[in-house]
């Protein structure tokens, strides 16, 4: 039976996806649990914090968010932060848009809402690498996994945030730092990649007091223009 | 400010974002240098966003071995970059990091 072994196959590629992301779910389970302690201890209820990490499934524009509640700020400033400071996301829709096209839309726009950066790493890399087949299944994995954990550590967050002060002093943002950091270095072996990571590294650095994130979209698009720019000569001199 | 209302305009506007182009569909084909560009999205973006954290955690330049994020990114991404494998990488950052901070 064809369709009994397609299913069989969707859910072999859905687990592939979920296992491959293990390690980004270490990474994100601290900032999990800080948001949702950082969140039920200032401005939002229980709720509304699981809200949002149901619905809006972004963590630093989360983060950002109880801040600017904090502040007392307004809903226009929130709102185009958040556009600005999820803009990254657009590109990540773009670099995936090619291997999805022929997915219907009611997968797409789904996995869409699920495209955190984790996920884009995992799927980026399974798709790019050539293992096309059962794309979908592995992307709906990966965001399954995600998604699970993530609501998993802001409840706990919730109930734990008001037990323990201080937890947002612990440190514990650098899980995710560490976690983009191990994505990053094993792709840096070719040179166009590694000169990219530098000049966007560099540039976001330099720019890092420019408001709405701008240091990180300009150094991220002068990376890219350099990856670009070295891989054109190396095509050439091919 | 309405929490509520506040929640539900940042649900769409980043489900708009992270859908932008994969609605599309088959209505839109990349022309070859843009596709090429993307290609180094991944390491532009992440570079863009661990390279200030690492080396300014607190808003200005730290690079000093007091910097324990520093410490932690060089080892999670030199071990990662050397074996491949991201969660024994992860793993070995965090115990680092752990370390530094509570002799810190």
């Amino acid at each position: 039976m064809p369709e009994t072994r397609s299913v069989m196959s969707s859910v072999r590629h859905g687990f592939a996806g979920a296992r491959d992301t293990v390690p980004m779910l270490v990474g994100a389970a601290p900032f999990g649990l800080i948001f949702g302690a950082l969140a039920t201890t200032s401005h939002l209820t229980p709720a509304q914090t699981l809200a949002m990490s149901l619905l809006v499934f972004a963590g630093s524009s989360q983060f950002i968010a109880v801040g600017l509640f904090a502040a007392g700020s307004t809903l226009p400033v929130l709102w185009l932060t958040t556009l600005v400071v999820n803009l990254r996301h657009a590109l990540y829709s773009a670099t995936l848009l090619p291997y999805a096209r022929d997915w219907p839309l009611r997968w797409r726009l789904p996995l869409a809402f699920w495209l955190t950066d984790e996920t884009f790493a995992v799927v980026e890399h399974r798709l790019r690498s050539g293992a096309v087949a059962g794309g979908a299944a592995y992307w709906f994995g990966s965001s399954l996994a995600m998604y699970g954990n993530w609501l998993l550590w802001t409840l706990l967050g919730i109930m734990v945030g008001q037990g323990i002060p201080g937890i947002a002093g612990w440190g514990l943002d650098f899980a995710m730092l560490a976690t983009f950091t191990a994505i990053v270095a094993p792709q840096l072996k070719t040179r166009p990649a590694l000169a990219a990571a530098l000049v966007a590294g560099t540039v976001a650095l330099w720019l890092r007091a420019l408001p709405y994130q701008g240091g990180l979209m300009l150094g991220a698009c002068a990376g890219i223009a350099t990856g670009m720019l070295l891989d054109g000569k190396r095509q050439e001199a091919a | 400010m309405n929490v509520w209302l506040a929640i539900i305009g940042m649900a769409l506007l980043t489900l708009a974002i992270r859908a932008s182009f994969l609605v599309l569909g088959r209505r839109w084909v990349f022309p070859p240098w843009l596709a090429r560009a993307l290609h180094y999205v991944p390491v532009a973006v992440l570079s863009a966003l661990v390279v200030p954290m690492a080396l300014a955690p607190g808003g200005s330049i730290a690079l000093s071995w007091q910097n324990s994020y520093l410490i932690g990114t060089v080892c999670a991404g030199a071990l990662a970059w050397y074996s491949g494998r991201t969660l024994p990488a992860l793993l070995a950052s965090f115990a680092l990091f752990g370390v530094l901070r509570y002799f810190a």
